[in-house]
């Protein structure tokens, strides 16, 4: 807890050191003070499972806001989303923790004035003002829900659960092995080589200096001879594992949850060496032009009864702790199984999403930002 | 006032293009062109990184970087590479289809033949790309016929094999249609005087109906070689490991990244092929032929 | 002859080629799973009635009507308007119009749509139906400008001097003897205009705000991955409504051409 403490210290004063200009940005843009007569339309940037008819019909209905949903397969792909057309193609949108800064320090979203919203009183602790969406005491964003990246495996491949990583870097499996298209993932390989090569010394997987990160960089392309795909987009990798073309990979609970509903035999797991994850925040855009619409919708997704369904949905674990008892009513177990009443200590495993940046935990400044890792990635693609 | 403007425009010729060209080059002009010229501009500018803001000015920093890591050659001479075979692919597989409609058919089949050919450009591309993915997984629908008679199965699906066979099917009519326009205007007289002077089939084709063909075949050629060398949806969609386009990487530097400098420096390449081939293409005539 | 059976032949082989993944599409239409595999385990129906009732493919395809109509007659104007010019002029300044008309389709398309959205950005134009028309109208322009200038190519001068000769200005003449010779040529060009426009992806996605052409939506329906069934029905319904016209315009098309020759 301690840790956490320190790093959030950490990251507000690298926020503090780079964010006079932005400042003086935020101070022109007001959150909304009371939220008037819906505008009739909402614009939602989401992941894929964000935006299902079983929440959002009734959301439609209620309020009167119809809802237009754009899907993303990665937070870069949101954040260009949320910048293009002069920032005022979209209201609300999903982001994780790696694309919220870039977000709020783009100037591309406004704060959010929390009193408006009522489930925010009843979040855990950990994701009431996290350092992701807010920055100097100031709200970017109501955080949503949060999960893993899960090892999806097939079980006609793999009768009992693989217990490490180290299948995905297997070449036995060369030709059926899928992870995501998606910078961030260096994080992961990060992560496997801190528990199987420590004398690397990396801590913080989102933290890498030049010399890690091409210890990174070698793995991840002895891994990409492996790949079938690379997939974009999460019906990618349902199909790759529906067709037989893949047969172990990294994936979201969403697609376990799919690919069981279709009856493809697969199951997922997290292995010894631990998981990265995401949490994600709904944020307003700053020139959005149906800002009621989007607060009506936000207090929409934090009731109870919504925050359970979409848990139950995507595989993942609300923000609000009430959410629960809606869980085990709608599906006997979900609570347990989805972690909702877990521990803090569980939270703190995950190494969540965030956005790399130059600064280092050990007060060093020779980390590698965020442009880095996307060139970096391109070059293990090929 | 009619008949001033009819007069005026028959002895002044030049005015009279000037007033038809006018409204479509205002279009081009300002529409088109200036936004592809400020484009190019900003090839020479950079951005920061974590608020996404253009930073303008002049500098080479795209280009060292786009020169500097060979990732970015490698997939440059794959796109390259790919879209020269398809439209060689597509050159082989356009003439039985070309040649029939044009010689062999009657006036009912050939409206027929040039319908089917045109038929599946109204099924949306994106779909029968997806459809390519059914069908060449490891448990799509070739696979299933060839176990069904024996045969083992492939593993294209997700390859630059698969990417070469969609770009190849999807780009045929457009090569089909120019080609079989070309043979049309071969005058019969020309292809009877060979066969006078003794030369069969083949050899006509060869020597006679052809070179003739060439200005449709390198029209055609422009179509297939430019939407192969731009396209990004469909080594998205059925690309694998080592697949990535020019235009995968431009996306991801503008729909994702937002770094768009980099992605309009690394868009001269193709800018630069494209024009070249249209230069060597308007030498071969093909400019007539379109 | 034996050539010629192997021609037709190759014809055949062809015509499989281009219709397998058509005939795909339309056999998953019926498929009742909502992830497509193979082999197909159960037939359904219901697909249809879903699609139908699905207000978002409605609107969808609405759109792309109402965009490609819009481009198409825009094209029609800007290509008939720059081939009668060209038609007239020398051939250096000719290949310069046909060079310029025929970059947006050469070029990119993601080139040309990064160049739109970053310039209508620029001049502070939101993302809208206009800009998707405006996208779409200027690579649809080479289309037409080919068909009607092959078309002019083959119209001799005679003619419109012989109008002239009889007394008619230079309004009179292109409504009663070029028009009408045009117009096959530009009924050709209008229909692959067309064509082009409701099927195109690219450009659109940087040029389309919130709205979705269908070539949109099929694409978010893709990436849902849940949706491809509706996405199936779709192009199922396009292809058997489009069949027709496209044979009948074919045998218009080929008669009239040959009339003008």
């Amino acid at each position: 807890m301690r840790n956490v403490l320190k790093k959030n210290l950490a990251r507000a004063v690298l926020g503090l050191s780079i964010s006079l200009p932005f400042m003086q940005g935020a101070a022109a843009l007001q959150p909304l003070q009371a939220i008037g007569k819906g505008e009739g339309v909402l614009n939602v940037v989401a992941w894929e499972g964000y935006a299902q008819d079983d929440w959002v019909k009734p959301f439609e209905a209620a309020t009167g806001c119809q809802v237009n949903a754009k899907y993303a397969g990665s937070s870069d792909e949101m954040v260009a989303l949320m910048r293009s057309g002069g920032g005022s193609q979209y209201d609300v949108v999903s982001a994780s923790g790696d694309a919220t800064l870039r977000l709020i320090y783009g100037h591309n979203v406004q704060p959010i004035n929390m009193a408006l919203i009522p489930a925010w009183k009843n979040f855990i602790p950990q994701l009431k003002s996290p350092a992701f969406n807010t920055v100097h005491g100031v709200h970017y964003g109501v955080s949503y829900e949060w999960g893993p990246n899960t090892l999806l495996y097939s079980t006609k491949t793999f009768p009992s659960a693989p217990t490490s990583w180290s299948v995905i870097y297997n070449p036995q499996y060369k030709g059926a092995i899928t992870v995501p298209d998606n910078p961030i993932q260096i994080a992961d390989a990060a992560l496997y080589l801190s528990k199987t090569q420590p004398t690397l010394g990396i801590t913080d997987p989102y933290e890498l200096n030049q010399t890690q990160m091409n210890a990174v960089v070698t793995l991840l392309k002895s891994q990409a001879k492996l790949i079938k795909k690379y997939w974009a987009l999460a019906s990618d990798e349902i199909q790759l594992f529906t067709s037989g073309d893949a047969v172990v990979g990294a994936a979201w609970p969403y697609q376990t949850n799919t690919l069981q509903a279709a009856k493809v035999a697969v199951a997922d797991t997290i292995p010894a060496e631990g998981a990265t994850g995401w949490a994600d925040t709904w944020m307003i855009a700053a020139k959005a032009k149906h800002v009621n619409c989007a607060y009506e919708w936000i207090n929409w997704v934090t009731t109870p009864k919504v925050q359970a369904q979409q848990a139950i949905y995507f595989g993942e674990t609300p923000a609000n702790t009430l959410a629960c008892r809606e869980m085990d009513a709608q599906q006997p177990g979900a609570c347990a199984q989805y972690h909702a009443n877990a521990p803090a200590s569980y939270f703190d495993r995950i190494k969540f999403w965030k956005t790399p940046l130059t600064t280092c935990d050990n007060g060093k400044n020779d980390c590698l930002d965020y442009s880095a890792w996307q060139r970096e990635w391109q070059n293990v693609k090929g | 006032m009619q008949r001033f403007l009819s007069a005026f425009g028959w002895r002044h010729e030049g005015a009279a293009n000037a007033a038809l060209l006018g409204l479509p080059g205002i279009w081009f002009a300002c529409l088109y062109l200036a936004a592809i010229g400020a484009l190019l501009v900003t090839a020479f500018w950079t951005v920061d990184s974590l608020s996404g803001n253009l930073i303008p000015g002049f500098s080479f920093t795209n280009f060292q970087q786009l020169l500097s890591a060979p990732v970015y050659t490698k997939i440059g001479l794959r796109t390259i590479g790919i879209a020269a075979s398809v439209t060689l692919t597509d050159v082989v597989l356009a003439w039985p289809m070309a040649y029939a409609m044009v010689r062999l058919a009657g006036p009912k089949l050939r409206a027929a033949l040039m319908a089917a050919v045109l038929v599946p450009l109204w099924s949306s591309y994106l779909a029968r790309v997806y459809a390519w993915r059914l069908i060449l997984a490891h448990d799509g629908v070739l696979n299933w016929a060839l176990t069904e008679i024996g045969l083992p199965g492939l593993h294209i699906g997700y390859s630059n094999w698969a990417m070469w066979i969609v770009f190849s099917y999807l780009w045929l009519p457009f090569m089909i249609l120019p080609v079989a326009a070309s043979v049309e205007r071969i005058p019969p007289s020309l292809l009877e005087a060979s066969a006078d002077l003794g030369a069969h089939g083949l050899v006509t084709f060869r020597r006679v109906i052809l070179p003739m063909a060439l200005p449709g075949m390198v029209a055609g050629a422009i179509f297939t070689f430019s939407l192969t060398l731009g396209d990004y949806v469909t080594p998205m969609l059925v690309g694998g490991e080592g697949s990535d386009f020019i235009g995968n990487v431009v996306y991801a530097n503008v729909g994702v990244t937002n770094n768009i400098p980099f992605a309009a420096a690394y868009a001269v390449l193709p800018l630069g092929v494209m024009a070249m081939f249209l230069l060597l293409a308007r030498k071969l005539g093909a400019f007539d032929a379109l | 002859m034996h050539s010629r059976s192997l021609i037709w032949a190759a014809v055949a082989a062809t015509l499989a080629f281009l219709f397998i993944p058509v005939a795909i599409i339309i056999v998953y239409a019926f498929s009742a799973a909502p992830i497509p595999s193979w082999p197909i385990t159960g037939f359904a129906v219901h697909w249809f009635a879903d699609t139908w009732n699905d207000e978002e493919v409605r609107a969808a395809l609405l759109l792309s009507v109402e965009v490609a109509g819009v481009a198409t007659i825009l094209a029609i104007v800007l290509g008939t308007l720059a081939a009668m010019a060209v038609a007239r002029m020398k051939s250096a300044s000719r290949e310069v119009v046909s060079f310029i008309a025929v970059l947006p389709i050469a070029l990119p398309g993601i080139l040309t749509g990064m160049a739109l959205a970053a310039y209508f950005a620029f001049w502070g134009v939101n993302l809208s139906y206009w800009t998707i028309v405006a996208g779409h109208a200027t690579f649809c322009v080479v289309i037409v400008y080919n068909n009607v200038i092959a078309r002019l190519r083959r119209m001799p001068r005679s003619l419109t001097e012989a109008s002239a000769d009889l007394g008619a200005d230079a309004f009179l003449t292109f409504r009663r003897v070029q028009m009408p010779l045009m117009a096959s040529a530009i009924g050709a060009g209008a229909l692959l205009a067309f064509a082009l426009s409701f099927d195109e992806v690219i450009v659109t996605t940087f040029t389309a705000g919130a709205q979705n052409t269908l070539p949109l939506w099929i694409f978010g329906a893709i990436r849902l991955g849940q949706k491809l069934p509706e996405v199936n029905v779709v192009v199922f319904a396009i292809i058997v409504f489009t069949a027709i016209p496209v044979l009948l315009s074919q045998k218009l098309i080929g008669e009239s051409g040959r009339v003008a020759r």
